[in-house]
């Protein structure tokens, strides 16, 4: 066990901030600046070969600096192995890389990510809201959105 | 003769009339969006069949129909596509909230979630549960049929005028 | 002479949802059309969010479990056994075997009833509508089963962390065999009336086909993913709740074509049904619930004579589990695909953070993909058959 992070610690060896293999699920944290490469890394290594992406998230940390924290959830259908990738988020400059020109599965997870948390992925062709209506305003996933906060019910478009 | 001609006449009232023609033939419009849905489809099959009562043809567009089942949670993004549905049916129209996400917002008291229909349109029958059995969605045609009876005394049947939330630009 | 080739035609742009029988309510497709053809299409959905995530944050993880039922709501069983694994995982409790077997046969059989939706009601988007009667009155019968196990019929709140709520009653297992040749027969009928049927495949086949490279790019899980013809499967891959031990197959398609995401369904069902079979003949007495005190209510003859019984008894009930602080990533294998659960626990009662991967998401990011170029009626019947449940799309 500890095969994959032992390769990415090998290649990355200043980026890798922090790793563990808590409940048997190996989690690496990276730098921001490096993590589109070991993104792509991840997917063209042959040893590798994490060719799903299973889910992007973002989590509030409230209190913590830096506030927020991106996780990726890699899997390998060939090698058949894991890897969650996090990377913390300043939330003064709270963007991220996106990686959707390494698996285009990543586009509707960032888009997600940034209606419900708010950390914005530079690169992303069209980072809009996807789940909440356009007019709301505030990323209600945040630690600091009271979750009863209602807000003007939209009115339809044009009349019928 | 005579007592031929006797036999085949049936005196009434013309608005008991139109009300047994309205509640034996409701064209329901489901607009289901979650589980509640699945529970009407279970009213409508073989085992609990909705056809009794009246209610089977199952319309889907808002200009053919005139019960309106909204069936599971309505958000707020969703909200104006209700009220632009409502708006789109003819009158006489009755409006149906099935289970507790449609009546009251269930136990989902959220940034997203509509309290309630009745913020944006008016509700004739609240069948609660969640989600309900398809007997009690049967039991919400009934009470909407007993309803359309006791309105047939009324002037005005229909959206007009029945709920204080309604306005009248539909 | 004029020919068509010289008229001059503008693109139309038509709204497909979010309400309209084939879009199950709550999914939005913007289309431009030229003629039947779709040009290009943007999808929308949002319908249905109902905060789930923000709802598990301000409820003990005991609370969050009915709010799983509502995720995927025709096989809510297999969302309460997702979610549950992934706190036991975190907690680190031994689960009894009796429970472990229990879970499996509801699992199955809520994949069964999955199926038995996504067939039954999407092909009536096609036009056959036939198949729905029958195989809803099979799901009746699965529904009284579900009835007399729990209570409910549809929002389930079956298992519990560290265990189930209620032990199957007695009869649940020549109840199930008997529902199970009931279903069998169904598919056979089913299968009977659509599998060679030439207009079923017609409408079908060739359909929005997948590579299974382009299916892993876009993040494919499934029966979408199999069809593909790539063979994963968390239940084969990375086994839990005893599925190593069991004798099933994986239904793998070639073309990744609507008609094979069709015939995949068809065949899994076949497979659940051998792995309940199975999973009967192994059923043994036990307990439904574990050991572990940090999870498990102590039992009644404790709590009334011993203090520490009562005030663990107390403490459970009042705060609910205490999981250790950090973070777990479970998957499961759900009807559509691979459902995960990654939780942090800051070692509160109540949940940090729960994010749920819902099998949906990336297929129905990808749909604008699948339809562009295609007609119009063929754009419902792909969304037929990547099976869609908006509470999980939405959570």
């Amino acid at each position: 066990m500890g095969k994959v992070i032992d390769i990415f610690k090998a290649r990355w060896v200043g980026s890798v901030l922090d790793s563990h293999e808590n409940y048997g699920d190996e989690t690496i944290l990276v730098k921001r600046e490096d993590l589109f490469f070991i993104l792509q890394f991840a997917k063209e290594d042959l040893d590798l070969h994490f060719d799903l992406l299973m889910d992007v998230c973002g989590v509030d940390y409230l209190g913590q600096t830096p506030r927020f924290e991106v996780v990726y959830h890699l899997y390998s259908v060939s090698k058949n192995h894991r890897i969650r990738i996090k990377v913390r988020v300043p939330e003064e400059d709270c963007w991220v890389p996106s990686c959707v020109s390494l698996w285009r599965a990543a586009d509707w997870f960032e888009r997600e990510t940034w209606d419900m948390v708010g950390i914005r992925f530079e690169g992303h062709p069209n980072l809009k809201r996807v789940l909440l209506f356009e007019e709301f305003q505030g990323h209600p996933l945040r630690k600091d959105y009271p979750i009863n906060k209602r807000q003007k019910i939209p009115e339809p478009l044009e009349q019928p | 003769m005579a007592s031929v001609v006797e036999n085949n006449f049936l005196t009434t009232k013309l608005s008991e009339v139109v009300a047994w023609g309205r509640k034996f033939s409701l064209w329901p419009m489901p607009f289901g969006t979650a589980c509640c849905a699945i529970e009407f489809m279970g009213a409508v099959d073989s085992v609990f069949d909705i056809s009794r009562f009246g209610a089977e043809l199952v319309r889907f567009s808002p200009r053919q129909s005139d019960l309106l089942l909204v069936l599971g949670t309505i958000n707020y993004k969703q909200a104006p596509v209700l009220k632009k549905i409502y708006q789109q049916m003819c009158e006489p129209k009755w409006v149906v909230a099935v289970g507790a996400c449609a009546t009251c917002g269930g136990f989902y008291d959220n940034y997203s979630v509509l309290q309630g229909i009745d913020e944006v349109i008016p509700v004739d029958v609240y069948v609660p549960g969640c989600p309900p059995r398809p007997e009690a969605i049967l039991m919400a045609v009934v009470k909407l049929q007993e309803k359309i009876t006791r309105e047939a005394t009324q002037t005005s049947v229909g959206a007009t005028g029945r709920s204080p939330l309604h306005k009248k630009s539909a | 002479m004029k020919t068509t080739g010289d008229l001059k035609t503008k693109p139309m742009y038509l709204n497909i949802g979010p309400n309209h029988p084939a879009m199950h309510g709550t999914l939005r497709v913007l289309v431009e059309i030229d003629g039947e053809t779709i040009v290009s299409s943007i999808a929308e959905m949002g319908y249905l969010h109902r905060g789930f995530e923000k709802h598990c944050e301000h409820g003990t993880y005991t609370q969050v479990i009915p709010y799983t039922d509502r995720l995927n709501y025709i096989s809510p069983l297999m969302n309460n056994v997702g979610f549950c694994m992934a706190v036991e995982k975190l907690i680190g409790c031994e689960i009894p075997e009796r429970v472990q077997t229990i879970r499996l046969i509801i699992c199955e059989l809520s994949r069964i009833t999955d199926h038995l939706v996504c067939i039954g009601t999407n092909v009536v988007d096609i036009g056959a509508l036939t198949n729905f009667w029958y195989y809803f009155n099979a799901r009746e019968k699965i529904y009284d089963f579900i009835e007399k196990i729990c209570g409910a019929r549809l929002t389930t709140n079956y298992t519990r962390i560290g265990g189930l709520m209620r032990d199957f009653h007695s009869g649940a297992a020549p109840e199930l065999r008997a529902i199970m040749k009931e279903v069998f027969r169904a598919t056979k009928e089913v299968r009977t009336l659509l599998e060679k049927n030439k207009i079923f495949i017609d409408r079908t086949a060739g359909v929005a086909p997948f590579t299974g490279e382009e299916a892993k790019d876009l993040g494919f899980t499934g029966p979408c993913l199999r069809a593909a013809g790539v063979p994963y499967d968390v239940r084969k891959a990375q086994p839990y709740m005893g599925y190593e031990t069991y004798d099933f197959d994986i239904p793998i398609g070639e073309s990744g074509d609507t008609y094979d995401r069709f015939l995949v369904r068809f065949e899994e069902i076949n497979q659940s049904c051998r792995l309940i079979e199975q999973a009967l003949d192994r059923l043994k007495p036990g307990p439904i619930m574990t050991n572990d005190r940090r999870v498990a209510l102590p039992p009644k003859s404790e709590v009334y004579t011993n203090i520490e019984a009562l005030m663990n008894h107390f403490k459970l009930i009042f705060e609910g589990v205490r999981p250790p602080p950090g973070e777990v990533y479970s998957a499961t294998e759900a009807a559509n695909g691979e459902l995960g659960f990654y939780i942090v626990s800051d070692g509160s009662t109540n949940p940090y953070r729960v994010k749920c991967r819902p099998p949906c998401f990336p297929l129905y990011a990808a749909y604008p993909l699948m339809i562009n170029g295609g007609m119009i009626a063929d754009a419902i019947a792909v969304l037929g058959s990547i099976n869609i449940i908006a509470g999980e799309l939405d959570r």
